[in-house]
C-alpha cells in the first residue's frame, strides 16, 4: 500500500510539472514552453495513477452497486473522482491533478487509520500481557515446559525467578517475593513462603518456587482478568451506540444533500433566467461526497474508551465495559460498605492508654496471659506482641468467661479483661473515650491501663474520601451491619458525610434503592464493597465497585468495577481516569463534527473545493485518533 | 449460546455495518462486534445450527464489506 502510495505521489508530480510547461488553460493558446500536448494524452497520462491508487476502490464500489449498496464510502470516493474527472473533460481544463489527489488522501487515510489502530491495540494488549505462556512440570530431574492449559488440578509446578505464574496454586516449596503489579498495579512485593497461596498473573522474583495448583488454567485468576478486560469494550456506552446511530444517518444524509445540491440551485438559477452553471454545482455536490465518511468519529470514539479501559487495567482497576466508563465519570453519589471497605476486616490493636508501665510490657502481658485463647481479641493481641510467645512464663491461667483471664506471668498476677472483670476484684480502672472493644488489665494487683482492639481504618480511606470530594463527589455514605457508636466513629474519623448503621445485608439493598430513588436521575449511584455478602447490593448500584478482588470469583462476577488491591484511593483514580477518558471522547465528538459541518458548510458556498474536503476529512481522523490514544496514559490520574 | 470469534476488519465503520448486518441474519438473537479487538461476540437461537448461521453471517457481512474475515 505504502508503495502505491509513493508510486501515485512521484507521478502526480512529475505530471503536474509537466501540465505547468505543455499544457495551456483552455486548450488553445500557446502553453508556457510553446509545446502543446494535447487531450487525450493527458487523461490517458493522468488515469495511470488514479488506477494505480484508486483500482482497489473502484473495484469495491462496483461489488457495491451490485450488492444495491449506494453509501458506501468506496462508492462515494468513486462517484467523487470519477465526477471530478468527468467535469475536468467538459471544461476542457485538463485538470486531473484533484481526483488523483483525493484518491492519495483518502488511501493515505485509511492506511494511517489501519497503522494507528493496529499500532494502539498492540500497545494496550502488551499492557495488559500477563498472559503467561507456559508452565514447568519437572520430570525425571528436568524442567519440561508444558502449555498452561494442559496442566490438571494438583500438578506441581515449578517457577523460576523472573517467570510468571501460570496458574493458581499453594507453594509446596521455597519461598521468593513476587511482583504483583500486573495484577494490582501497584509495585509494592509480596512476600511468599509454603503453603501460601499464590495467584497467577504475577511474576516471581527472587526464588525458585513450587507449587501446587488449584486451579484449571481457565479458572486461574489470570484467565479471569483476561477474559473480563478482553470483553469488555463489547458493553457499550450510550456516547458508541450514538455514534454508530449517528453514522448510519450521516452518510446517507450527506449524500443526499449532495445531490440536492447538485440539482436544485442550477434549477433555481434557471427560473431566475441566470446561467445555471451545472458544473459548479456538480463540483461543490462531489465535494459533499468526499467527506460523507463518518470514519473520523466512527474510529476514535471506540478507541478512546478502549485506550481508557486498557489504562485502568494497567491501574489494576478492572472495568467491565465502555457503558460502566460512562457512569463511572458521572458518579455523584459513593455509597460505602464500611467493613472491609473503608476498614481492614480484622480486628487489631487500635490504642494503648497505659498507666504505670510502658506500652511494650502492657501488650507483652496482655499476650502472654491471653496465649491459651484462640478468641480472635486474644488473637489480636497475640499479634500486636509481634515476638515468639515463650508459654513457660506463664502459669495459673484461668479463664472467666464473660470477664476476660486472669494468670501468672513470670509469677506476677496479671489479669485482662472487661469492666466486670476488674469490678470483680475491685480494681478501679478508667473507662476509655474511644470505640471499640477494650481490655482492661491489672498486673500485679494494681490498674495498668486498658488496651482498645477494633477494626482498623485503612491508611488511605481517609485521603481516599477526601479525594473523592475533590473529583467532584458530591456525597459519600457509609453503611455498615455494626454498631451505631463504631459507625459513628469511623464516619466521623473519615468525615463521610452520612452513615446508616446496624444495617442487615438486606437493608442495604433497601437503603441503596432509597438513596438512588432520592437522587437526581443523571447522577450516578457507586457502591463499594468487599463482593463478600454485598453482591445483591453491588448488582442493585448503577456501578458496583468490589474491592479487593484477588481471587475472589464471586466478587468479579457480580461488580462493573473491580479493584484488583483494596486500597480505596483507587475509586477516586477510576473516576478521574473515566472522566479523561469521557472527555477525551467529547472533545472528539465535537471537534469532528465542527470540522466536518463547516466543510460541508464552505463547500456549499463554494468557499472548499475538493483538496479542503480531503484534508478535513483525513486530518481530523488523525488528530482524533492521536487524541483517542492519550486516553491510555492515566499513571498520573 | 453466546460464542465468541475472531474477526477481521479493517475500518470501524466497516464493523459497525458488519454487525447490522449479523444482527439480521435468522437464527442470531444478538451480536455484538468488537473493532477494537477484532471479535465478535454471537449469541445464537435456541435451536440453531451454529456452523450453517455463521456461514451465512460471513456471507452477509461480505456483501457489506468484502475485505472482512470471520474465522469459526
Amino acid at each position: 500500500m505504502l508503495i502505491r502510495i509513493i508510486i501515485t505521489a512521484v507521478l502526480l508530480i512529475i505530471f503536474s510539472v509537466l501540465r505547468f510547461f505543455f499544457s495551456t488553460e483552455d486548450g488553445e493558446t500557446a502553453s508556457r514552453s510553446g509545446f502543446v500536448i494535447k487531450e487525450p494524452v493527458w487523461l490517458i497520462l493522468f488515469l495511470v495513477p488514479y488506477f494505480i491508487i484508486g483500482y482497489d476502490i473502484l473495484k469495491k464500489a462496483f461489488k457495491g452497486i451490485l450488492n444495491r449498496k449506494v453509501f458506501d464510502e468506496n462508492f462515494l470516493m468513486a462517484v467523487a473522482t470519477i465526477g471530478a474527472i468527468a467535469i475536468a473533460i467538459i471544461n476542457k481544463s485538463s485538470d486531473y491533478t484533484e481526483a488523483v489527489a483525493v484518491m492519495l488522501f483518502y488511501q493515505i487515510g485509511e492506511l494511517f487509520q489501519s497503522y494507528a489502530v493496529r499500532k494502539s491495540r498492540k500497545n494496550i494488549s502488551e499492557l495488559m500481557d500477563i498472559r503467561p505462556d507456559y508452565a514447568n512440570i519437572e520430570k525425571d530431574g528436568e524442567l519440561e515446559r508444558v502449555s498452561p492449559d494442559e496442566v490438571p488440578i494438583g500438578t506441581v509446578i515449578t517457577i523460576q525467578p523472573g517467570e510468571k505464574i501460570p496458574i493458581d496454586g499453594i507453594v509446596t516449596e521455597g519461598s521468593s517475593t513476587l511482583n504483583t503489579s500486573a495484577l494490582t498495579g501497584e509495585s509494592v512485593p509480596r512476600d511468599v513462603g509454603v503453603s501460601n497461596e499464590v495467584l497467577s498473573g504475577c511474576i516471581n522474583l527472587s526464588g525458585v518456587l513450587k507449587i501446587r495448583t488449584t486451579k484449571e488454567f481457565g479458572e486461574s485468576t489470570v484467565s479471569k482478568i483476561l477474559e473480563l478486560v478482553e470483553s469488555s469494550s463489547s458493553n457499550k456506552s450510550k456516547s458508541e451506540a450514538f455514534i454508530s446511530k449517528f453514522a448510519k444517518v450521516y452518510t446517507p444524509a450527506v449524500c443526499i444533500s449532495a445531490l440536492c445540491l447538485a440539482i436544485i440551485p442550477p434549477i433555481i438559477l434557471l427560473f431566475l433566467k441566470q446561467p445555471a452553471s451545472w458544473n459548479t454545482w456538480i463540483y461543490r455536490a462531489l465535494t459533499f461526497l468526499v467527506i460523507s465518511c463518518p470514519c473520523a468519529l466512527v474510529i476514535s470514539i471506540p478507541l478512546s474508551f478502549f485506550a481508557g479501559l486498557g489504562g485502568a487495567s494497567k491501574e489494576g482497576i478492572l472495568i467491565k465495559g465502555s457503558n460502566y466508563l460512562e457512569a463511572l465519570s458521572k458518579t455523584k453519589y459513593v455509597v460505602f460498605d464500611k467493613t472491609g471497605t473503608l476498614t481492614k476486616g480484622v480486628f487489631n490493636v487500635n490504642a494503648v492508654h497505659h498507666n504505670t508501665i510502658d506500652e511494650e510490657r502492657l501488650i507483652e502481658y496482655a499476650a502472654l496471659s491471653e496465649c491459651a485463647s484462640s478468641h480472635p481479641i486474644s488473637l489480636s493481641l497475640q499479634k500486636a506482641y509481634g515476638k515468639e510467645i515463650d508459654r513457660s512464663r506463664v502459669d495459673n491461667i484461668q479463664e472467666i468467661s464473660g470477664h476476660g483471664i486472669i494468670a501468672n506471668v513470670d509469677g506476677i498476677a496479671v489479669a485482662a479483661g472487661n469492666e466486670k472483670l476488674m469490678d470483680k476484684y475491685g480494681y478501679e480502672y478508667r473507662s476509655c473515650h474511644k470505640t471499640g472493644t477494650i481490655v482492661h488489665m491489672a498486673v500485679d494487683n494494681e490498674y495498668a491501663g486498658h488496651i482498645v482492639i477494633s477494626d482498623e481504618i485503612k491508611p488511605d480511606s481517609k485521603e481516599a474520601i477526601e479525594a473523592l470530594k475533590n473529583s467532584g463527589v458530591k456525597k459519600t455514605i457509609m453503611l455498615t451491619g455494626d454498631m451505631e457508636n463504631v459507625a459513628k466513629d469511623v464516619a466521623e474519623n473519615l468525615k463521610v458525610d452520612e452513615y446508616f448503621a446496624g444495617l442487615l445485608p438486606a437493608d442495604k439493598v433497601s437503603k441503596v434503592e432509597e438513596i438512588i430513588e432520592s437522587k437526581p436521575k443523571n447522577d450516578m449511584l457507586a457502591f463499594v464493597g468487599d463482593g463478600i455478602n454485598d453482591a445483591p447490593v453491588l448488582a442493585r448500584a448503577d456501578i458496583g465497585i468490589a474491592m479487593g478482588a484477588m481471587g475472589s470469583d464471586a466478587a468479579i462476577e457480580a461488580a462493573d468495577v473491580v479493584l484488583m488491591d483494596d486500597n480505596p484511593l483507587k475509586i477516586a483514580k477510576a473516576i478521574r481516569i473515566s472522566r479523561k477518558c469521557l472527555g477525551i471522547v467529547y472533545q472528539n465528538i465535537v471537534f469532528a463534527l465542527v470540522i466536518k459541518f463547516a466543510c460541508l458548510l464552505l463547500g456549499a458556498l463554494g468557499f472548499a473545493n475538493m483538496w479542503a474536503a480531503i484534508f478535513a476529512d483525513v486530518g481530523v481522523m488523525i488528530i482524533a485518533v492521536l487524541n483517542a490514544i492519550r486516553a491510555l496514559n492515566v499513571k498520573k490520574l | 449460546m453466546k460464542k465468541t470469534y475472531n474477526i477481521e476488519v479493517d475500518c470501524a465503520n466497516c464493523a459497525n455495518l458488519m454487525e447490522d448486518a449479523t444482527n439480521k441474519t435468522d437464527g442470531i438473537k444478538t451480536a455484538t462486534v468488537n473493532f477494537m479487538t477484532q471479535k465478535m461476540t454471537v449469541e445464537f437461537e435456541e435451536g440453531s445450527d451454529e456452523k450453517k448461521v455463521m456461514k451465512q453471517v460471513l456471507k452477509n457481512c461480505k456483501k457489506v464489506e468484502d475485505d472482512c474475515e470471520i474465522e469459526f
